[in-house]
């Protein structure tokens, strides 16, 4: 098992295993409660949430203390889950991240990159994942889901969808699971420049799993994060079927689209520039999101021969 | 935001970069004034957010009035890559003798910045041969690296210190403004062996706005734009007559894709957030009731923990109060979407299984 799954699942010796608990940064905000909700009617531990100048409160059964280090003390947790402002989000990454959180997701869009870039190297001080800024999360299909996805495109499974982009991710999912495959593992690592897990880490993560069939990439212009993971794959001899799908061939260059990350200067970050090295892979690159599960049947007939 | 030309020279003589004399203007009554004050003979460059002027003759020498008359307009007129000019800046001719590339960029796999050097500068960064990188970190950059890169760069003399000197501002600019890019391109050897800054490009971080007041008057939006910003949309106008709305900028950008595949012409793109409710579909509507060329809009909504009823009413509230009289496509995925259609049955939006089926109904539609 590897380190994400420890941290998300547990080991089956584990008195909380299958139940991890998690603490919600931003708890009572109008996003924040939503999704606490939703969390916890998807089966979520949500064990503890933090709101300064609300503790002792609670919501929704969840006690709510003044700052992460409580909320840690009382529950144990090394997840947390950040809802709070983009201009709160360096601060509350610092707290949860000296607190002793192992694995934080960090939800909010607009974050700057430089506060991105200072919460990376307090990380990586402290061996902590972070997922995001600006993602949708991550979640075991059935068992634990720390993010905003709705909860009916997925179902369990044997294949890992890692994602730029949220609202692609419930979709390519969704046409998944309608096509009988199951998800292991999905992650979105979010639509910023700067990703506090990119797809060659959440690859390194993933790529042991040992009942792992297949994994599906849902790319989008901007940056070189796909044709890095296309080189990784080429590198490691990792032999599992990989399907693409990359968002923003008709983009104009030098235009934002929608994700600060989603912005092509010359070659650097287009589509085709994506495209060719994921060729170069024999990786199959979607031409719409609903040929994914087409594509990815297809590799997995020919890999069974 | 990209900065301009003229906006980022601001930056850098704020910060002591040295520059050529020059003066922006955005009138020809300006620019003659702005002639007078720089004495002949002067480059005339357009000022657009995009790279490419020069092979498209949007700098042009001049060295007299009867010459500025003719050209000034001229300049003015011109539309590179799509984009009018947002200013013209005149500016002295440098007596160069050879042109280098410096810049220091948000390096994204890297996750940390870097420098990037060349002694043989002046085309487009993808051409720069012989590149010098080095990474580092936040942006701060030592002396001893500064040097490092001088001497890489096989300087002498002056160009020595001066680019010691203007590495090290650069890098302060790149800090304290939050730029993903601070580049100079060219970076000019002069008659003299000294350094002086031939062009420059700043981006700074969108998201890093709040904290930067003083970068506010080089914010350039469309009045749709600023409106779209302010209810939390994304919106990026195309020339096209086929509006596209989702949520999401992948789905969004995936729609846009398709629409471009079937042959449609895409208007905007328009991402109206990770949610969508009734209000941020009647805000989508009015934002785009206001673009003209739009013949027809193209939705396309993964609902999921939204009810798609929930945007269908958006829809009929836009009808109701006359705001569009437009044909809209409309794919919603999500709970509800039986009675969504109920809803929208008699209206001028019809909604469909997939999205494919929305598109190429659009692509019809809009021909009619």
């Amino acid at each position: 098992m590897t380190e994400i799954f420890d941290l998300l699942k547990g080991n089956p010796s584990d008195s909380d295993y299958k139940k991890k608990p998690v603490i919600v940064q931003g708890i009572t905000g109008k996003f924040g409660s939503l999704h606490t909700k939703l969390m916890i009617e998807y089966g979520t531990n949500i064990a503890a949430g933090v709101t300064p100048g609300k503790g002792g409160q609670s919501f929704e059964g969840v006690p709510i203390y003044e700052n992460v280090k409580e909320a840690v003390d009382a529950t144990g947790a090394k997840i947390s889950i950040v809802f709070v402002p983009a201009k709160f989000f360096l601060s509350a990454a610092k707290e949860a991240l000296e607190a002793g959180i192992k694995l934080l997701v960090a939800i909010p869009e607009h974050v700057p990159v430089r506060d991105t870039l200072e919460t990376l190297e307090l990380a990586k001080k402290h061996g902590a994942i972070i997922i995001g800024p600006n993602t949708p999360g991550i979640m075991i299909p059935e068992i634990i889901k720390i993010g905003i996805m709705p909860a009916s495109p997925f179902k369990a499974g044997d294949i890992v969808v890692l994602s730029k982009s949220g609202t692609l991710l419930y979709e390519i999912s969704n046409s998944l699971t309608q096509a009988g495959f199951g998800q292991a593992i999905t992650l979105g690592i979010g639509g910023d420049p700067i990703n506090g897990t990119r797809l060659i880490d959440a690859f390194d993560m993933v790529k042991d799993l040992p009942d792992l069939r297949g994994m599906v990439v849902v790319g989008e212009i901007g940056g070189d994060a796909e044709e890095l993971l296309a080189q990784k794959i080429i590198d490691s001899g990792f032999k599992k079927p990989v399907v693409a799908y990359i968002a923003g061939r008709a983009a104009p260059k030098e235009k934002r689209m929608g994700h600060a990350g989603a912005i092509v200067y010359g070659n650097y970050g287009s589509a085709e520039s994506k495209v060719s090295m994921f060729n170069k892979a024999n990786i199959p690159v979607a031409k719409r999101p609903v040929e994914v599960p087409v594509l990815l049947a297809t590799k997995l007939g020919s890999s069974a021969d | 935001m990209r900065l301009l030309e003229y906006q980022a020279k601001e930056l850098f003589k704020e910060y002591g970069i040295k520059v050529p004399p020059s003066k922006a203007s955005k009138d020809i009554e300006q620019g003659r004034k702005d002639a007078k004050e720089l004495g002949y003979p002067f480059v005339i460059k357009i000022q657009v957010p995009v790279g490419g002027r020069g092979k498209a003759g949007g700098i042009q020498k001049c060295s007299s009035d009867d010459e500025f008359e003719l050209k000034y307009p001229q300049v003015m007129e011109m539309t590179i890559k799509g984009e009018h000019a947002r200013a013209i800046l005149l500016e002295k001719m440098a007596d160069i003798k050879k042109e280098l590339y410096l810049s220091l960029f948000l390096n994204r796999s890297k996750r940390c910045y870097t420098i990037i050097a060349s002694a043989e500068g002046g085309v487009e960064i993808e051409s720069v041969k012989n590149q010098i990188i080095k990474e580092v970190g936040l942006g701060h950059v030592e002396e001893s690296v500064a040097r490092e890169v001088a001497k890489e760069m096989r300087l002498e003399g002056q160009a020595v210190e001066d680019l010691v000197d203007f590495l090290q501002k650069l890098s302060k600019l790149t800090i304290e403004k939050e730029a993903e890019l601070a580049e100079i391109n060219p970076l000019a050897i002069v008659a003299d062996g000294s350094l002086l800054a031939l062009d420059g490009k700043v981006m700074t971080d969108d998201n890093a706005n709040f904290r930067h007041e003083e970068l506010q008057k080089y914010q350039e939006k469309s009045a749709l734009e600023e409106k779209a910003e302010k209810s939390g949309f994304s919106l990026v106008e195309l020339d096209g007559n086929i509006a596209v709305v989702g949520n999401g900028a992948g789905l969004v950008m995936s729609t846009l894709d398709m629409l471009s595949d079937s042959g449609g012409k895409p208007a905007c793109f328009l991402d109206v957030g990770g949610g969508a409710t009734t209000e941020s579909v009647y805000e989508a509507l009015t934002l785009i009731s206001k673009m003209d060329r739009v013949k027809g809009i193209l939705v396309n909504l993964y609902g999921g923990i939204v009810k798609t009823t929930t945007v269908a009413s958006g829809f009929l509230k836009a009808y109701e109060d006359n705001l569009i009289d437009l044909p809209v496509f409309a794919r919603l995925m999500g709970a509800a979407s039986d009675e969504a259609k109920e809803m929208l049955k008699d209206s001028k939006t019809k909604l469909y299984g997939t999205v494919e089926e929305a598109i190429n109904a659009a692509v019809v539609g809009v021909k009619k």
